[in-house]
């Protein structure tokens, strides 16, 4: 059995991970580490080819010559989304080496990786330290990985590569375009993905860097999103990814009226606060209510003529609309949704390719989440105390990853849009199954049955005092959906067995999420 | 073996609804078969609520299979009770969920229709919300929008919605089949706070005076009004005498789809085809001292094709109109608001007439004009019109207020 400690936030977490003690959150700002960051060895420039061509004939040679052996940490990254072809032949290689015990440390694995599950019951990984969704995040909930699962944001897989908290042996990296030198960029290529941001940290701290690509062109490649000094290996293949799958050709705005309804109220509320002014900064990501949102509130800034100085995104062709159309002076990108988002990131000044050091790490001196004056964000459940779920359903099984979402809730004003009730399951609830997000970070909550205001921002309530807006008590609130979905809901009943902890965004453990039923 | 009934949708893709079987038996245990998507959190509620059904239905041996997507209580109980009926038609109970607590009471005759909601009545997901776009009515819809094999469970998920469903002070309407369908559709809603009944294709007051005696015959809280809507060459000529058929009319709908067929010819965007119906009904409505509303907008990604539409249907006389989609209902309201200069003029108005009634004037002058009597009544409208959706406040007379752009 694993030992539990209780957090600051009240929820029992286990008090090491995988063998090794971990730090139970403390609340917000109150775990300060002392000492230096990780670095990797020392490389000397004679170890390298003169003539800076690092290819070698394929990812087995490269796993040989990085001395990949049983119990290492190979990461990857999630820029090609689930249309990724690299990961698994890297396992696969790994497999045929007859390697075992690997940690796999993906900035974020999708449905694309379920090969990956026969590789865990074969022993070749150990376990995943990503967000896992889909078949891995069944395979995760069901209890069936042998190490406990670690759920981390951008920020805060940043801040454990840095910090030293997680030791990454070689780091592979998915590389749209690369030469042989190892410069290497995502915004261009047959497999373009906008950047390569999530790689960032991994090139700089990893043992060994391996590049894969698919597009090799002469030295040197520009722009280079990753530096070819930080490379050990370059790696041609046919292909590295299903380019249908990496972005998508068009995001599409929502059609449901009731998140039209939603995403119109989060952008009043924003109008109403005063958010919306010359110079201000926004950010909501691509799915279908934020990006109406993102629509809405370009009407609001046409009609009064306001630019925006920021946008943070994910891009999409929504935002490259509004900078071309003069509505922002910079997109500021952690990732690129669709083409529009890839070939305005390549053309356009503007568009700006960010990583999740600049925008996202605790442990740095600033970053940028804390400067904007707006964050929309998702969740699957909030409570009355406006702390929010985003990592599992109600039911306890995991959903999806952090991502950006923990570091985003240090912006000035966080938003969550969310549907109050989602066909018989109520979002707003007691307490929430999975505590991702603590309740004093999050400032309003915005249903189609009206806006709550956490009661710590007095200056909200008072900037949309008189205002049209559907204000509601969040408690008045909760009953009212409780009365349309037949009373609050059974808790899950889950087992004692720890399948994945969740990390808040200075490494400590926020809460951590139990075995369900098969 | 026993008798059968299914209803319901199933299938990965349905959300908010289930599907039911039930196989009715003659001896043996009763067998609840229970799969949902929200097992963990409601099951035991549902298992019990079944259980509670199949008694009140006299279904007391047998099975009962039910596939849950996240179905509310109330949809749950529409689809068990239509399954039971399917497999035993003459089962006497209904299986009622409790009503919602919401006050009773009849809408005033001249209530502000501009817009009306249509809901297709057999589907549970878009009724939940619909109020809280701010339609002024919500149509539950058993006519076109319900398929033939759909038409009994579309009445009792009907009936459910009606008790449960809180439409956020929209008006709530339902409209009915044609002819003795119709009829039988009465006893299903009429005792549960329907404010309006529409009634489609009307050719002669006959039938709605059939319609008005069939709610008659029904108990039911308060009084209910009906909405005719025409939709034939022979409606359109007749559109007085349905007017005027029942006090209980307090609107005449034109329905432009039909009538089109029914004229033969295509309907085009302009509406030349039907100009005459859509003023002959306006001024048989007006004639009548009941509402004219014009049909719907049927290409929901047009916007400024809405706007224009309401804009000519406002410029023929027509107080609404219907929608097919929420996102319809602010466009449909903004374009059926007095303008502001249309506003402000109106208030001149009617100070200037309640100025001379004061002195004992015969005559109302506006500067130098003379205001005639059928002027003052248009502004009076106006002015009630703009109380109505909130650019003038009640006590506009007290206040020079800043008439919103």
């Amino acid at each position: 059995m694993t030992k539990l400690v209780t957090n600051a936030a009240g929820r029992e977490v286990p008090a090491e991970i995988n063998g090794v003690e971990a730090v139970p959150f403390l609340g917000v700002g109150a775990h300060r580490p002392t000492g230096r960051k990780a670095a990797p060895p020392i490389s000397v420039c004679q170890d390298f080819p003169y003539d800076g061509d690092k290819t070698v004939q394929d990812l087995k040679t490269a796993l040989v010559n990085a001395g990949l052996k049983d119990g290492m940490t190979i990461s990857s990254h999630h820029h090609l989304r689930d249309g990724d072809m690299v990961a698994n032949q890297v396992f696969a290689a790994a497999a045929e080496l007859g390697i075992k015990d690997l940690r796999w440390f993906p900035s974020a694995a999708f449905p694309c990786h379920a090969p990956l599950i026969d590789l865990m019951e074969q022993g070749v990984i150990h376990h995943i330290e990503g967000s896992m969704n889909g078949p891995l995040g069944a395979y995760c909930s069901e209890g069936r990985m042998r190490g406990m699962g670690v759920l981390r944001s951008h920020g805060g897989r940043w801040q454990a590569i840095q910090d030293g908290e997680v030791h990454i042996d070689i780091a592979v990296i998915a590389a749209p375009t690369a030469d042989p030198f190892g410069n290497a960029t995502g915004d261009r290529g047959p497999t373009a993905c906008g950047l390569l941001g999530f790689a960032l940290a991994d090139s700089q701290y990893a043992d060994h860097v391996i590049v894969v690509t698919d597009n090799l062109v002469e030295f040197p490649c520009i722009p280079w999103q990753i530096q070819g000094n930080n490379v050990d290996q370059v790696v041609v293949l046919d292909q590295i990814g299903d380019a249908g799958r990496i972005v998508s050709g068009t995001t599409q705005i929502t059609r449901s009226p009731d998140r039209l309804l939603i995403a119109e109220l989060t952008a009043r509320f924003c109008d109403e606060a005063g958010i919306v002014r010359d110079g201000f900064s926004f950010q909501a990501g691509a799915g279908g209510t934020a990006l109406s949102f993102a629509l809405f509130l370009r009407d609001i800034m046409r009609e009064r003529r306001i630019k925006a100085r920021f946008v943070r995104g994910g891009s999409t062709q929504y935002l490259v609309d509004m900078l071309e159309e003069g509505l922002t002076d910079f997109i500021l990108d952690g990732q690129t949704f669709d083409l529009e988002g890839v070939r305005s990131m390549r053309e356009n000044p503007g568009h700006v390719n960010t990583s999740p050091f600049t925008s996202y790490n605790w442990h740095g001196k600033g970053n940028f989440a804390s400067m904007l004056d707006a964050v929309v964000l998702g969740a699957t459940e909030v409570d009355v105390n406006f702390n929010a779920n985003v990592v599992t359903h109600s039911d306890g099984r995991l959903l999806h990853g952090i991502g950006g979402w923990q570091n985003c809730l240090f912006s000035k004003c966080t938003i969550l849009p969310v549907p109050s009730f989602r066909d018989r399951i109520p979002v707003i609830v007691d307490r929430v199954t999975t505590l991702t997000g603590p309740g004093e970070l999050i400032d309003v909550i915005v249903t189609e049955r009206g806006i709550c205001i956490n009661p710590l921002r007095c200056d909200l309530i008072d900037a949309v005092r008189g205002s049209s807006l559907p204000l509601r008590d969040i408690h008045e609130l909760k009953s009212e959906i409780e009365d349309i979905v037949g009373g609050p809901p059974d808790k899950p009943v889950l087992g004692d067995k720890i399948t994945a902890a969740i990390k808040w965004v200075d490494g400590t453990i926020i809460d951590c999420v139990r075995q369900v039923r098969a | 073996m026993g008798i059968r009934g299914e209803a319901g949708t199933r299938g990965s893709t349905v959300r908010s609804d289930c599907w039911v079987a039930v196989d009715i038996r003659d001896h043996g245990e009763l067998e609840i078969c229970l799969s949902s998507k929200v097992e963990g959190m409601y099951g035991a509620r549902i298992r019990s609520r079944l259980l509670e059904g199949c008694q009140v239905l006299g279904v007391d041996h047998g099975r009962v299979e039910v596939e849950d997507m996240g179905a509310l209580e109330w949809v749950l109980d529409a689809r068990l009770e239509c399954a039971v009926r399917r497999a035993r038609p003459d089962t006497p109970a209904e299986f009622l969920p409790p009503g919602s607590g919401l006050a009773h009471a009849a809408t005033p005759r001249d209530r502000l229709r501009r817009s009306r909601l249509y809901l297709p009545g057999n589907q549970p997901k878009l009724m939940l919300n619909a109020g809280l776009h701010g339609p002024d009515g919500v149509i539950l819809d058993l006519e076109d929008a319900v398929a033939p094999a759909e038409k009994d469970s579309a009445r009792v998920l009907v009936r459910n919605a009606l008790r449960r469903v809180d439409f956020h002070g929209a008006e709530r309407m339902v409209r009915i089949n044609q002819g003795p369908r119709g009829l039988e559709d009465l006893p299903w809603i009429i005792p549960h706070h329907v404010h309006v009944v529409l009634v489609p294709k009307v050719e002669n007051p006959a039938q709605v005076i059939a319609v008005a005696e069939g709610i008659a015959e029904i108990d039911h809280l308060h009084d209910v009004w009906i909405m005719p809507i025409i939709e034939s060459a022979l409606g359109a000529w007749k559109a007085y005498e349905i007017a005027t058929a029942h006090p209980s009319v307090v609107a005449l709908a034109v329905g432009l789809e039909d009538y089109t067929a029914d004229i033969g010819v295509p309907r085009t965007l302009e509406g030349r085809e039907s100009f005459w119906a859509r003023s002959q009904i306006v001024n048989a409505a007006i004639a009548a001292g009941v509402q004219p509303i014009d049909t719907v907008f049927s290409d929901v990604a047009d916007e400024a094709g809405l706007r224009s539409s309401v804009a000519e249907a406002k410029a023929l006389g027509f107080v609404g109109k219907g929608c097919i989609h929420p996102r319809q209902i602010g466009p449909v309201h903004e374009a059926f608001a007095p303008g502001v200069a249309e506003i402000s003029r109106a208030r001149d108005i009617v100070l200037a007439f309640e100025d001379a009634e004061k002195r004992g004037l015969g005559v109302v002058a506006l500067g130098s004009k003379m205001i005639d009597a059928p002027v003052v009544k248009r502004a009076l409208t106006t002015i009630r019109t703009a109380i109505g959706v909130g650019l003038l406040a009640d006590d506009w007379r007290d206040t020079h207020q800043e008439i919103p752009e």
